[in-house]
């Protein structure tokens, strides 16, 4: 007992801050980027729609990798946009904490995507329709309406998206490595230290993951059952 | 308000192609389930936009595929009532009464409080529509398209999910709460009940297109074609071959008709309603009285309050299957006889009854 909490004393917490950080930022990104990106895709004819569809979803279902693979050579300081980056921007994306964000929002972007685009399809069209027909703004339905409506898809969407972003590894540990109280997140510190056949503190950052994962789907039941009051259950 | 419509829309399985005209304030548009009447009320309220036409309503130019001019929905004034309603489920009573209006806080409190008053929905301001009863969702829908004041009113099967009970008691409700609004009220519906009790002038539609047009007493009681006779109600039908002006031959039920009127020219078929055949019980060596047909029951379908018996006609008949003859028998009435009797040897057609259709 008294050997953990002396683990617990001298542990290096700046992995949890950097993973909530990380997951906080890539989650607002990917959020308006995945409403954005559904809104577009459900407007499409049924072609271009699974067209669209395989391509905003590819993330999701590569290795991520693979994805840091693509990344890497996206943003290597020695490819055009990389190097475009590094000299007129002075931003450098590989090796650095935007590495971790850049990893984290590709691989959650798809879930959040996926959530979105459900959630809007199952909103009667009439709705829409009664609002036209009634005076509101087009500019205004969206908001107004259509949104609202598909709020219990939209949060859960977003909860997982928090959830996939806090504990990206694969493309993460590619793109932005592995430094420490730089780009090292929980994910890559739990990796480093069982290499380094540190089994306790491992188990301490496990335990914080699960306790994180906990509440998580505490959340995303407590929104679905406020949501689900009227529904009869079997 | 004069309506002016002619459009021409491209659908997946038939082409919509309505030419209307009307000064009528109740409308009624009577078809079978997709066959173009609810795409024709989107197109007037601005929802969906025609291949090309115009749409004009009271004066103004609504839609016209030649000045490429489309109005928004929401510069339209064109109340929908959609079949389920389309209340906005996140929204309160008063907000999706309030949805649509402009103005100041005071102005949109104003008009609200009215039509929660108008439409009897004291105590329900706050509650969300998934808590309220079928006709308090049809009271608020009204209020919602009441309170932005629109000159038009489209109605869209507003009673087809309902059962009969809650149906009765809703149209009344409709029935009353439209009975002071001014402007033209289209309603559009599969039930013929719906549209004889609501509406002065019909419109009979099938596969996007028009098929009868004229008042909706005159269209029930002598429709001029087949597939309006059929949705007015209409039960059998026999193809006729006409032998001179007063006399034909029924190809369908294996009789030939003589009759006092001229059949008008051009008649292929006649049409005659379940209710209005006469039984006939012959005597030993009595022959059938004119103009009826010798059947054989088929089937029987008991109802609350009527008794449906189905013939199958008899004698020189058109090969093919011909369909059965159904006769609608009121318990109470002519059933009582016929459990004395037993079943009439013939059906006795009434000159006065016979739909002559093309």
């Amino acid at each position: 007992m008294s050997e953990i909490i002396d683990i617990l004393k001298g542990l290096d917490w700046s992995p949890l801050f950097i993973s909530l950080k990380t997951g906080v930022v890539a989650t607002v990104i990917s959020f308006f980027l995945g409403i954005f990106a559904a809104r577009k895709v459900i407007k499409r004819s049924p072609g271009t729609k699974s067209v669209l569809d395989g391509i905003l979803t590819l993330p999701m279902v590569l290795p991520p990798t693979v994805a840091g693979f693509f990344l890497l050579l996206l943003f290597s300081k020695r490819r055009p946009l990389g190097m475009f980056l590094y000299n007129t921007f002075d931003i450098k994306v590989v090796q650095s904490w935007l590495g971790c964000v850049i990893a984290a929002t590709v691989i959650a972007f798809p879930l959040m995507y996926r959530n979105a685009r459900a959630a809007f399809e199952q909103v009667d069209i009439n709705l829409v329709y009664a609002a036209r027909t009634l005076g509101i703004p087009d500019s205004q339905i969206f908001w107004k309406v259509v949104l609202p409506t598909a709020s219990p898809g939209v949060i859960s969407g977003t909860i997982l998206t928090f959830a996939r972003a806090l504990g990206e590894y694969g493309a993460t540990s590619m793109l932005a490595g592995n430094i420490p109280g730089k780009t090292a997140t929980i994910s890559q510190r739990i990796a480093m230290v069982i290499q380094d056949g540190d089994y306790k503190t491992a188990g301490i950052w496990v335990i914080i993951v699960m306790l994180i994962a906990f509440v998580i789907i505490f959340l995303m039941n407590l929104i679905s059952s406020r949501h689900m009051k009227h529904v009869e259950r079997w | 308000m004069d309506i002016n419509i002619k459009i021409k829309k491209k659908l997946n399985n038939f082409d919509l192609d309505i030419d209307l005209e009307s000064s009528d304030k109740r409308i009624g548009i009577l078809g079978a389930s997709g066959c173009g009447k609810s795409m024709t009320l989107k197109a007037i309220a601005g929802i969906i936009a025609p291949d090309s036409g115009l749409i004009n309503i009271g004066g103004k130019e609504f839609f016209n595929s030649d000045k490429k001019l489309n109005i928004a929905p929401q510069k339209r004034r064109i109340g929908y009532l959609f079949q389920n309603y389309a209340l906005f489920p996140t929204m309160t009573v008063v907000q999706n009464i309030a949805s649509g209006l402009h103005g100041s806080k005071e102005e949109k409190a104003k008009r609200v409080s009215e039509m929660i008053t108008r439409f009897h929905l004291e105590g329900l301001e706050t509650q969300l529509p998934r808590s309220l009863s079928g006709g308090q969702q049809q009271r608020v829908a009204i209020a919602r398209l009441m309170a932005y004041e629109p000159e038009m009113i489209l109605l869209d099967e507003p009673f087809s999910a309902m059962d009969s009970y809650l149906k009765d008691q809703l149209q009344q409700q409709l029935s009353d709460m439209l009975s002071d609004f001014d402007g033209t009220v289209i309603l559009v519906s599969h039930n013929r009940d719906e549209i004889y009790r609501f509406c002065s002038e019909l419109l009979i539609m099938d596969h996007g297109k028009i098929l009868s047009h004229g008042g909706t007493k005159e269209l029930f009681h002598d429709p001029d074609q087949k597939n309006t006779a059929v949705l007015t109600g209409c039960k059998n039908f026999s193809d006729i071959r006409i032998i001179d002006e007063h006399t034909c031959e029924l190809l369908d039920w294996g009789t030939t008709l003589h009759l006092k009127k001229s059949i008008p020219e051009g008649t292929t078929c006649i049409g005659y309603r379940a209710h209005y055949f006469d039984p006939v019980w012959l005597s030993e060596g009595e022959t059938p009285p004119e103009n009826s047909i010798k059947a054989e029951l088929s089937d029987t379908a008991n109802l609350p309050f009527e008794i449906n018996y189905y013939f199958r006609p008899q004698g020189k008949v058109q090969p093919g299957n011909p369909e059965k003859i159904s006769w609608f028998v009121r318990k109470g009435g002519a059933a009582g006889v016929i459990k004395e009797k037993g079943l009439p040897d013939y059906l006795k057609l009434d000159e006065e009854h016979i739909l002559f259709l093309k």
